[in-house]
């Protein structure tokens, strides 16, 4: 009798019928990070002349392809209950290697497509590790980040390598009747990511292993290969992301992408994905990526001191944080 | 508030300790307390009984502040309080035991008895814990070992633990939940001599149980609750019972089953055959079959490995010895997946912690195990998880049918049958299940009944494992007896009485408890001897 007497009153209960005002407030919560992007883009748009101008978004988006990418991938670690902290210290090996590739085969394909490669591979490592190993997913990857890093140094012996392979910068600065490139291939990862989360039996999977990986398991779910996949697939949008951003600027070095990890972890969070595991989306992680481009995006358009942008970006996630703990009720 | 309702025929509340009138309790839209009051004298042990769901622990919770009452009115030693949570309870003297042990494993005896009430000075704690102890063991005389880490401790010694945590809270009342359920008959006796002396200090013990013959034996009063309603509050010496039981079930005594399906002839072939089985997770010896259409039941106390065994057979543990042979064919190294890919599942007693996954819709929770027969290319076909999961809904009479919703807003005893949809989604040949009925109120517990019946009646093999045992005992066309992981017994279930069935495991509980108590002195090892007859090398297969 205990169960069903201490059992949460869950949203939306299906006993209850929610009058209108609670509606707006459940609606209201579930798309904030939605709500506030459209408000911040309205009003930008108004208040700024130049905003909302074909040259300005494009650029927007181009600029914040790399991270974006990231964080669909990090929807599905943090859904699946896990944490990826080595985003970072993956794009930065794979970056060096990409301008080590380049700048040694000149060959600028094969060095383009060697990041995809290896993030594959570190982020296989990094399932093994949480998996295999048992160490909590905080931890492991914060141990694998300290590693890749390293290893990012030891290539480049510390230093830039700069890239002047022929065609190296199409995948990064081309376009196509003013569309980068990059941003389509972002359009086609989110596209393949929806559809692998929410339509595909591995996508189940990742919630239910994310939601009680013993029911999962109980139920024949491999929770292990489910686990690993999860971040292999962190480590090839990392890769993916590394290739596009070392187009870009052309160069490689070890420092490329620091502060990147806990940027997408916030984009994935703030977009409502919880961090306890089992419940989120896709399209959420890009609402969070472009909610906190468009803050930044913003400072500049106004020119208002940048010493801002952090602290407002900062109340911003923990605003958008604590409504969601709000509905987390008290037992 | 309706404290209006409060009834007149109650003892005076001036000389009540604790006085509840008028508790109404919903949880969404469940009203589990309605208008219920209780008045609890010094010195005296007040029962609360009645059937799960009955509203009899939360009326206990809400008494210790562990809930706060959606209307009534909460009097303590006549005087009304006003906000009312733990730390308020706790301050008036009203202290909770709960089923779940609320102590902390890695801390010490005495730790945890002085946690949140330390002594201390600046902060700094003061080292003499251990004669503040000794002080308070003079009163309960338990004779615990202060410096022992609880996590080491047996279950009735934990709960001793928490009695006397309770005492070092100076506690007047002291609301015990379930506080027999997994104690042996010898240890539910010294509980009841620790109550006696709480009561002769003059405190109250409000003592929430369903074992009846405990309730009568310790209790000067008891109230029967059922459906969140009071329905009567009396003198212990004027219930027996069979009244008590009339009382819960409000009506004549016996629940009801449907008919067992007929039983297999003797020559089919067993669908399932393990023979002395032990796995890493305290099966040490279980024998049993189950042949296609049969509803074999395992009857144990709590503790008793009936769980563990459950969990060997699916390969949640791991078999260590003896065999499991499913279809003429000895499974190898198992696992929850490939048991389920040869037709065999089990539904887990622990819905909350095993079964679902709460945050998800009703719908994935029920194609989650077989996913893939919903899906092609990888990518899941809602439409027809859409029109099954209709079906199940349909069948299961599942309410309110909006299977997109997530399944942690539903009832018990509608989220217990999605758990059981979940499993028949794939037609399996046998079906353990474990507490299939736990949490769930009257009407969803027949349904369930019948499911069973239904089940066995087109050829599946079950296997149940009930802490009701009439349920056991009302289904099951066989039933072995499980006792320290071990199946000791085979009896037939139409013709064993629930009392004699508690006799008997009690029994063998004790003789258990004694041969451990031997083998720890030293004088022989039985699991050793068990081991080394299963280890015929024939039967060692794997």
């Amino acid at each position: 009798m205990t169960i069903t007497e201490t059992a949460t009153p869950a949203r939306p209960s299906p006993s209850s019928t929610p009058s209108s005002g609670a509606r707006v407030l459940a609606f209201a919560r579930d798309y904030a990070a939605l709500v506030l992007l459209v408000v911040i883009f309205v009003t930008l748009s108004i208040i700024s002349s130049s905003f909302l101008s074909f040259t300005n978004i494009m650029n927007i988006l181009n600029q914040n392809t790399p991270l974006a990418i990231i964080a669909v991938a990090g929807t599905f670690v943090i859904i699946s209950g896990a944490f990826d902290l080595s985003t970072a210290a993956m794009y930065a090996v794979a970056s060096v290697a990409v301008a080590w590739m380049a700048t040694h085969t000149d060959n600028a394909a094969l060095a383009l497509l060697i990041a995809p490669v290896l993030g594959v591979v570190m982020g296989i490592l990094n399932g093994l590790a949480v998996t295999k190993l048992h160490v909590h997913s905080f931890l492991a990857t914060l141990a694998s980040s300290l590693v890749y890093k390293a290893v990012a140094v030891l290539v480049t012996g510390g230093s830039l390598i700069t890239v002047t392979t022929e065609g190296f910068s199409d995948l990064g600065r081309g376009r196509v009747g003013g569309v980068f490139y990059a941003v389509i291939v972002l359009i086609g990862i989110v596209a393949l990511g929806s559809l692998l989360l929410h339509s595909s039996v591995f996508g189940r999977h990742v919630f239910a292993v994310g939601g009680n990986s013993d029911a999962a398991h109980l139920s024949g779910v491999r929770v292990d290969s489910t686990r690993v996949t999860v971040f292999a697939l962190s480590g090839l949008a990392v890769g993916i992301a590394a290739a596009i951003g070392v187009s870009r600027i052309a160069s490689g070095q070890p420092q490329a992408g620091a502060g990147l990890e806990l940027q997408a972890i916030a984009a994935v969070i703030l977009g409502g994905t919880s961090i306890y595991g089992g419940v989120g989306a896709v399209w959420r992680s890009i609402v969070g990526v472009f909610l906190i481009a468009l803050i930044g995006n913003g400072f500049d358009i106004l020119s208002v001191n940048p010493q801002m942008k952090d602290l407002v970006t900062g109340v911003i996630i923990l605003a958008a944080v604590a409504l969601a703990a709000a509905d987390r009720r008290r037992r | 508030m309706s404290a209006d309702s409060a009834a007149p025929a109650q003892s005076s509340p001036r000389r009540a300790v604790l006085d509840l009138s008028g508790i109404t309790k919903r949880f969404g839209g469940t009203l589990a307390l309605d208008r219920v009051d209780l008045t609890v004298t010094p010195g005296s042990v007040h029962a609360l009984v009645g059937e799960n769901g009955a509203g009899k622990s939360t009326l206990g919770k809400i008494a210790a502040g562990i809930y706060t009452p959606d209307a009534g009115g909460i009097s303590v030693s006549g005087r009304s309080v006003g906000r009312w949570d733990t730390v308020r309870a706790q301050r008036q003297g009203i202290v909770m035991i709960a089923q779940e042990l609320s102590l902390v494993r890695d801390l010490t005896v005495a730790q945890n008895v002085f946690l949140g009430i330390e002594e201390h000075r600046a902060g700094i704690l003061r080292r003499d814990q251990r004669r503040r102890f000794a002080a308070l063991d003079e009163v309960a005389q338990f004779g615990l070992d202060p410096s022992a880490r609880l996590g080491d401790l047996r279950i009735a010694d934990q709960q001793k633990v928490e009695i006397l945590r309770a005492l070092a809270r100076d506690a007047k009342v002291i609301v015990m939940d379930e506080p027999t359920s997994s104690l042996t008959a010898h240890e539910t006796q010294r509980l009841h001599e620790v109550v006696r002396r709480l009561t002769a200090q003059g405190r109250s013990v409000v003592y929430v149980s369903h074992f009846l013959e405990s309730v009568l034996e310790v209790s000067d009063t008891v109230t029967v609750m059922r459906d969140g309603r009071r329905i009567r509050t009396g003198s212990a010496r004027d219930e027996t019972k069979r009244s008590l039981v009339e009382a819960m079930l409000g009506r004549e005594l016996a629940v009801t089953f449907p008919p067992r399906p007929p039983a297999p002839a003797a020559d089919v072939q067993p669908l399932l055959v393990a023979t002395d089985m032990a796995s890493d997770n305290g099966v040490r010896s279980a024998t049993l079959a189950v042949r296609p259409g049969e509803i074999v039941g395992l009857l144990g106390l709590v503790g008793s490995g009936r769980t563990e065994i459950a969990r060997a057979l699916v390969g949640v543990d791991r078999v260590t010895a003896g065999t499991v042979v499913l279809d003429g064919q000895g499974l190898g190294r198992t696992s929850p997946r490939r048991s389920r890919d040869a037709g065999l599942v089990m539904v887990p007693e622990d819905r909350h912690g095993q079964g679902l996954v709460l945050a998800r819709s009703m719908s994935e929770n029920m194609t989650l195990a077989f996913l893939g027969r919903f899906s092609r290319w990888g990518l899941v076909d809602r439409r027809r998880e859409r029109r099954r999961v209709g079906e199940l809904v349909e069948q299961l009479q599942v309410r309110p049918a909006r299977p997109e919703l997530p399944v942690q807003g539903f009832s018990g005893g509608n989220q217990q049958k999605a758990l059981l949809a979940k499993w028949l989604v794939g037609e399996p040949r046998l079906v353990i299940l474990d507490e299939p009925t736990r949490g769930v109120d009257v009407g969803a517990k027949f349904a369930i009944y019948e499911l069973i019946v239904a089940l066995a009646r087109r050829g599946v093999g079950v296997l149940i494992i009930s802490s009701e045992h009439e349920e056991v005992l009302g289904l099951a066309h066989r039933a072995h007896l499980v006792c320290a992981g071990r199946t000791f017994d085979e009896v037939d279930p139409a013709h064993l009485s629930p009392e004699d069935l508690l006799r008997r495991l009690f029994a063998a509980q004790d003789d258990a408890a004694g041969e451990s108590a031997d083998s720890a002195a030293g004088t022989h090892d039985p699991g050793l001897g068990v081991d080394v007859s299963t280890s015929h090398s024939e039967e060692l297969t794997r």
